[in-house]
């Protein structure tokens, strides 16, 4: 078995996704080779050489791979692909974005979002916005796998892995990176956080969203999420959604306000450790996974909550 | 130019779906089935591009068994002009529906496809870039904005920090994001209309590819439940259960 794991990161920092798509090696059971493939990217190949678990940190580095598009990262992954039984990558918009393109030019299927690992080629994946679970088994010679993060733990700081050089591609391909419009916030990455406060449409405006939702969050340390209805009503800007179609998350606490708690949602969420839900509708179906349900006005019961905290 | 758009049949989204009991699969007997909602995007942004007068022709293409049918139907009554049925029974995965697709690509020449982002039964999300990499054609996934001018492609993605803005050439792949448009409902004469738009209907065989299943799936099981939890009276009892017993602020 050898593991090559496809790192995430902008040039300067490492993604943490790519600590838990480590999580999936470690779950094969085998150090693995990290791939940081990008411009000016040193720094995140010393940050990735820390990870536990890592055998090398590969480094190509080349203006062409200065955009991190699919077309080069695939090209520059495609390099060296063939010398690996499994390439992981994160279930990110990033990793989902490259990972199709090594998997078909290797020929190969690729098994996307892996919540588990059986063996060397059986993975179990969610389907049907997970409400079943499939236990696939692949018979290519190479496996190309997204790995969910939130259902393998991130590995830990600690190691020392020797960082190589490798050739780089030169030509970037088409594709031009023209625009980056990047959500500002001090709280914790979505992904990451230990407790989300998310809204949906019950909040009725932006305005309110933000009134309601930031002072709560702030008290609990929390990111802000948002039901889909939320954001398309133009409450929360896209990268808060989710849910199926949205981020993944499993925080310890989940706190769903105005959410009524649609399957798409679920999807995103029902991993969580603690769900709380506040609704004024009992029949509200997010009642079916709450561990903790207040029927309540949310524009009371929310402020009161804050305060009381 | 020429837009062709993958139309997939899927089991409909408010459907809640069941396992069945001995582990095969999901079952899809007597479920309703539609079009996967972003693909009915996917069309929806390819006739917009007609009526902006970018593209001449809209071509669906659907691939699986024979009721794809319904589905090249529906997308005709939204205003796709014709359907391409890959007709089979076997399993599809999503390289072999991206080599499907690039056959039927080569056959067609259209400058652009447009494809949902993932099919929400399987939620591979790997056709359409399977598809551009097979192509050697450039991808702009997850859209949220496309404008097309003179050969030339701008997109607007959502990406996981917020978006992103890419230029590409055509020939080029797109898969569409919820917030691309929203889709227009069929009216009764474009249903009737639609009845008398050509579909034609193609084999693997005939296009070449073998769409041997990779994966095999070993069982389908139904995710653990949570357990219930309690419904509480006020504010002050939600902070003391989260404080002292689910200890988690
Ligand atoms: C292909 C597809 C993909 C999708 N992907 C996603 C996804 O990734 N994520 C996602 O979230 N959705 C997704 N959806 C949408 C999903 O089906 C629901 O439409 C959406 O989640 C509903 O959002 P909501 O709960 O905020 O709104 P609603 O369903 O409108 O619920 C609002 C809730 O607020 C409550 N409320 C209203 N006023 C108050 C008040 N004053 N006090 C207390 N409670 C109040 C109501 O009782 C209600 O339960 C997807 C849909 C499709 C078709
Ligand atoms: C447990 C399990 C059981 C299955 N059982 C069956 C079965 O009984 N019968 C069966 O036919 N398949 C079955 N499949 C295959 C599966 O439903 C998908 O057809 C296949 O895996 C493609 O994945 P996807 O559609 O999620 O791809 P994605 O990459 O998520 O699809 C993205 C986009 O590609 C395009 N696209 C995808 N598929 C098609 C298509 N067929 N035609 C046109 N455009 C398309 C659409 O634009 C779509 O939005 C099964 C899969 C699993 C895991």
């Amino acid at each position: 078995m050898k593991i090559l794991v496809i790192a995430e990161h902008d040039n300067q920092k490492l993604a943490p996704a790519t600590a838990h798509a480590l999580g999936a090696a470690k779950a094969l059971g085998a150090a693995a080779d990290v791939l940081v493939a990008g411009h000016g990217c040193r720094a995140v190949a010393e940050q990735a050489a820390k990870l536990e678990g890592v055998a090398r940190v590969l480094l190509a580095d080349s203006p062409a791979l200065a955009d991190l598009t699919a077309e080069a990262l695939a090209a520059q992954a495609l390099q060296i692909a063939k010398e690996y039984t499994h390439i992981l990558v994160p279930a990110t918009a990033f990793g989902k974005n490259v990972a199709p393109r090594i998997a078909a030019l290797l020929d190969v299927a690729q098994i996307s979002d892996i919540v588990k690992v059986i063996d060397a080629d059986t993975f179990v994946r969610p389907i049907y916005a997970g409400n079943a679970l499939a236990t696939v088994r692949s018979g290519d010679p190479v496996k190309v796998i997204t790995v969910r993060g939130t259902a393998f733990d991130a590995v830990g700081e600690g190691g020392n892995a020797p960082i190589e050089t490798i050739e780089a591609i030169a030509e970037s391909g088409p594709t031009k990176v023209v625009g980056r419009e990047v959500t500002k916030s001090a709280r914790p990455e979505l992904t990451n956080a230990r407790v989300i406060v998310s809204g949906g449409r019950g909040l009725g405006s932006a305005e309110k969203f933000h009134e309601l939702l930031e002072p709560l969050a702030d008290k609990l340390g929390a990111a802000i999420g948002a039901s889909r209805a939320a954001v398309d009503a133009g409450y929360a800007p896209n990268d808060y959604q989710v849910g199926q179609t949205g981020k993944i998350v499993a925080p310890e606490l989940y706190v769903a306000i105005g959410i009524s708690g649609a399957i798409q949602h679920l999807a995103g969420m029902k991993d969580s450790k603690v769900i709380v839900a506040i609704n004024k509708d009992p029949e509200a179906p997010i009642f079916q996974v709450a561990d903790y349900g207040l029927v309540a006005d949310l524009f009371q019961a929310v402020p009161e909550l804050t305060q009381k905290l | 130019m020429k837009i062709l758009v993958p139309v997939k049949r899927v089991v409909d989204y408010n459907v809640k779906i069941r396992v069945k009991p001995d582990g095969s699969g999901v079952d899809t007997a007597n479920v309703k089935m539609s079009m996967n909602p972003f693909d009915e995007i996917a069309v929806e942004e390819a006739i917009r591009l007609k009526e902006a007068g970018v593209a001449s022709e809209v071509v669906a293409v659907s691939c699986g068994v024979a009721q794809c049918q319904e589905t090249l139907r529906a997308a005709m009554a939204m205003g796709a002009d014709r359907g391409i049925l890959v007709q089979t029974d076997v399993e599809l995965q999503p390289l072999a529906v991206a080599k499907l697709l690039k056959a039927v690509v080569e056959k067609e020449q259209p400058g652009l496809v447009i494809a949902g982002k993932q099919a929400i039964d399987d939620d591979a999300n790997q056709t359409g870039q399977m598809l551009a990499a097979l192509l050697g054609w450039p991808q702009a996934t997850f859209a949220s904005k496309v404008v097309v001018t003179d050969g030339k492609l701008t997109v607007t993605r959502e990406v996981d920090g917020g978006l992103e803005t890419l230029e590409l050439p055509l020939p080029a792949v797109i898969t569409t994001d919820l917030r691309l448009n929203e889709p227009r409902f069929a009216t009764l004469p474009n249903i009737m209309k639609a009845k008398k738009k050509p579909i034609d209907t193609l084999t693997p065989e005939a296009l070449g590819v073998d769409v041997t299943p990779r994966l095999a799936t070993l069982k389908v099981e139904e995710p653990p439940k949570r357990k219930a939890g309690v419904m509480v009276g006020s504010v002050d009892e939600l902070i003391e259960k989260l404080r002292n017993e689910a200890k988690v602020i």
